[in-house]
């Protein structure tokens, strides 16, 4: 079984995020990038479903400019087998890159596909379900839980009251969230390997997908900023202010 | 404007933050249609009649529509798109399931997690973990658009008359391959965290998932909803559905009251548009601090037990 896994090049979870004082977006410049985390945990799980013995080949694929190739690379150096860059400008739409991605797909005919559940640049939480739509496969989406057995797929998904459990036939799409598995560290010797495996680039040009924006962004600005209170000394003066000052208990 | 408003529902009761998705839909247009799809759903019907505010509700009974199937419901929204300029439903986990596949069916961009309608087609809606504020504009005929939940008020009582259609099932598109095996839904007593007037939430403060009963125990006291932060769920103290944060549930209560949460990005993201926050820590350095309204720096074993006895003394 082959996996296609969509990687998002993303700024670091640990970056303090600027927003531009000309509101046109966010700082970029000399800002660590890092592969979106969600989409390391769909790596991961390819990673772990290779190592049961029921995948053989993982893909890892991401859309944007040349600098991508270093995040396909950290995915190579975890465990995929190969990557494939759609060289495209980096600011695409959700639904642009799920056009995209489904060419790759008709391509590649993998038999599970697998996306974070969202990227946390974008928060949109749309790519994967978009996808899937347009490749008329059936999704599992927010998934914690997933195990394959004879081409049908049992899979756990995070809901907002609790968990729901869906039989999804392959081939089909995932979107992984937090508690599916806990990503690994990529060894030395693993890096090293990476730098033999093959990365392939297609120019977005040649896959007949129109990149034409349907949306604009107008601008970004801060947040409404919240300042610190005052510190209470006690359980007493904080049931006090509560009630009278902020008359929040009654 | 005809705006379409897919309702959040459980077969047996409307969900809250219907009310919510509606306010939103009533400042883009007059003209608003609900669409019901379930099963054995007819009490959620009634209960969009008595609100007063659709001029139509569409009932899409079937089994495959019972469990909201991402599949099912796109096809059928798909179906229905062509009468509406907007298609609005609650930015949850059953919205955010399927509302991009009705999108791209399309050929839309969606619009995710709106907090705010500037103009009928120019939004506003947060980027990277709420550091910042987008203003998007659509250019697509359709708009189709998640809200967020508690950046719109409930929507208040109206007199329009709504007219019932119950959409036959010839017009249902083919079940999805994809089976329904089961849900393990929380049982609790108090209420919905999207929804709650006072939330109460752990961190890895907490030191272990038996000291959540803790904070359930002020929860009760304060008629609260119990939250976590993603460390708190990292730890395995408490299941994910109770995570307050950028990947977890957008809260914003009148009183969050944050228990041994440092205050991470990623948590604040959750949290931070709450009337009054409340920040217990025993580390006066806690980023917390700096958006908490009233912060006491303390070990919580030992307040957080006075709180409760506080609060008892009271009632």
């Amino acid at each position: 079984m082959k996996i296609l896994c969509a990687i998002k090049r993303v700024v670091d979870a640990n970056v303090n995020v600027v927003v531009k004082s000309d509101g046109s977006g966010i700082e970029l410049t000399n800002v660590k990038m890092s592969v979106n985390p969600f989409c390391e945990i769909g790596v991961e799980q390819a990673i772990q479903l290779k190592e049961a013995g029921i995948a053989d080949e993982i893909v890892a694929v991401s859309v944007g400019s040349a600098k991508t190739q270093e995040q396909i690379r950290v995915c190579l150096a975890l465990g995929a087998d190969r990557g494939i860059i759609v060289d495209a400008p980096d600011d695409l739409e959700p639904l642009v890159i799920a056009k995209i991605l489904k060419a790759v797909y008709l391509q590649e005919q993998p038999q599970l596909v697998i996306f974070g559940k969202q990227s946390i640049d974008g928060d949109n939480s749309q790519t994967g379900q978009m996808f899937a739509a347009l490749t008329n496969l059936p999704q599992a989406t927010f998934a914690s839980d997933l195990k394959i057995e004879n081409n049908l797929a049992t899979v756990v998904r995070e809901v907002d009251g609790g968990l729901q459990t869906l039989q999804v036939p392959l081939p089909m799409v995932l979107t992984t969230d937090l508690r599916l598995n806990v990503p690994r560290f990529a060894s030395l010797k693993n890096i090293m390997m990476s730098k033999r495996k093959q990365i392939d680039t297609i120019s977005s040009d040649d896959l007949g997908v129109s990149l034409e924006r349907h949306t604009e962004t107008l601008r970004v600005e801060r947040p409404p900023t919240r300042t610190a209170g005052i510190i209470v000394d006690s359980v007493d003066e904080l049931v006090s202010k509560l009630r009278s000052e902020a008359k929040v208990l009654s | 404007m005809s705006v379409l408003v897919i309702a959040d529902h459980n077969n047996a009761e409307l969900k809250p933050v219907t009310l919510n998705t509606l306010q939103a839909a009533r400042s883009i247009g007059e003209e608003i249609d609900v669409l019901v799809a379930g099963h054995e759903c007819s009490e959620v019907g009634d209960s969009v009649v008595k609100l007063g505010v659709a001029h139509k509700i569409l009932i899409a009974e079937s089994p495959s529509f019972e469990h909201a199937i991402a599949e099912d419901i796109a096809a059928l929204v798909a179906t229905l798109a062509a009468s509406y300029q907007f298609i609005l439903t609650a930015h949850t986990t059953t919205g955010k399931n399927f509302l991009p596949r009705v999108a791209a069916l399309l050929d839309v961009q969606m619009i995710s997690d709106i907090t705010e309608i500037v103009a009928p087609d120019t939004f506003k809606r947060p980027v990277y973990a709420g550091n910042g504020i987008a203003t998007v504009k659509s250019n697509d005929a359709t708009k189709v658009i998640s809200v967020r939940g508690t950046a719109f008020d409930p929507i208040t009582t109206g007199s329009v008359s709504t007219t019932i259609e119950t959409l036959p099932d010839s017009t249902f598109p083919e079940p999805s391959p994809t089976k329904y095996l089961k849900d393990e839904l929380a049982q609790s007593e108090r209420p919905e965290l999207n929804n709650a007037k006072v939330v109460v939430s752990g961190g890895r403060g907490l030191g272990s998932g038996e000291s959540f009963a803790l904070l359930e125990e002020l929860a009760d006291a304060l008629g609260a909803a119990v939250g976590a932060s993603r460390a708190a769920v990292d730890a395995g103290y408490v299941p994910n559905d109770m995570q307050v944060g950028q990947t977890g549930k957008i809260v914003a209560p009148e009183l969050y009251i944050a228990v041994g949460i440092s205050g991470a990005i990623q948590h604040l993201a959750g949290m931070k548009d709450s009337k009054v926050i409340v920040a217990i820590n025993n580390d006066p350095d806690a980023p917390i601090f700096q958006l908490a309204d009233y912060g006491l720096v303390a070990d919580l074993f030992e307040v957080v037990p006075e709180f409760i006895r506080k609060l008892k003394e009271h009632a």
